[in-house]
């Protein structure tokens, strides 16, 4: 399995702080999910990082088992 | 540059903190500074505003913060510098985040605190929410924080 990890409002939208899905191409793992939640996760402003490395291509991504992406919506600090 | 000056004291604060303890311990560490800037956000005492939470993400927020120290040193001649940002809970009046920057001149040490806060506040992997009456709130960053930060783009490094 890989493991989803919902920051910030988005464990709200998910309803949980992270979730195990079954390994393959980004696209597919999100079509799986609430469409609600799916929407959330594209949105423009949220990054994504692959085992704690931010990634460009989103569209790219292929989770494979034991992989952990992080879905990182605006940060606010301090 | 001075011995010491390689060193930063980061750290991610999972429990509370003593910010008057830690300047202390900071000051008496670094005795060639002329100059010590120290910057402390507290979670401040609002209308209706019981609680404040930050969230991290452990295999990114801390390296952030050390990546983000290693920045202020290569663009600053520092003595010394130590940042330190809570995770988790706070009340009204709690410390948020800590930092001291020691340096020759004050210049220095005024302008390395600056960045590093702009920095914290805006580029760090924390996540903010706030609870009042109606229940918890997640908070977005502010334009000003975008400028703020913007402001470090066009300056000189030194």
């Amino acid at each position: 399995m890989a493991r989803l990890v919902f920051l910030g409002r988005l464990e709200d939208v998910a309803g949980m702080p992270q979730t195990e899905v079954p390994p393959g191409p980004v696209e597919q793992v999100l079509a799986a999910l609430a469409p609600e939640l799916a929407v959330a996760l594209l949105d423009e402003k949220v990054r994504m990082a692959l085992n704690g490395r931010l990634i460009g291509d989103r569209g790219a991504v292929v989770l494979g088992k034991g992989d952990e992406l992080a879905f990182l919506p605006p940060v606010s600090g301090g | 540059m001075a011995a010491g000056a390689e060193m930063a004291d980061v750290r991610l604060a999972l429990d509370p903190f003593d910010p008057a303890a830690e300047i202390a311990a900071f000051n008496a560490a670094h005795p060639h500074a002329g100059g010590i800037v120290t910057f402390l956000g507290q979670v401040r005492l609002t209308g209706g505003v019981e609680a404040l939470e930050l969230k991290h993400y452990a295999p990114m927020t801390l390296p952030g913060m050390e990546e983000l120290a290693r920045a202020v040193r290569a663009r600053w001649l520092l003595e010394g510098l130590s940042i330190i940002h809570r995770s988790g809970v706070m009340r009204p009046g709690d410390p948020i985040v800590l930092v001291c920057a020691a340096a020759r001149h004050r210049r220095d040490a005024f302008a390395a605190a600056d960045f590093a806060m702009d920095h914290l506040k805006s580029q760090s992997w924390f996540w903010k929410r706030e609870k009042t009456a109606a229940g918890w709130r997640w908070i977005e960053p502010r334009a000003e924080d975008f400028t703020d930060l913007a402001r470090w783009d066009h300056s000189a490094s030194r």
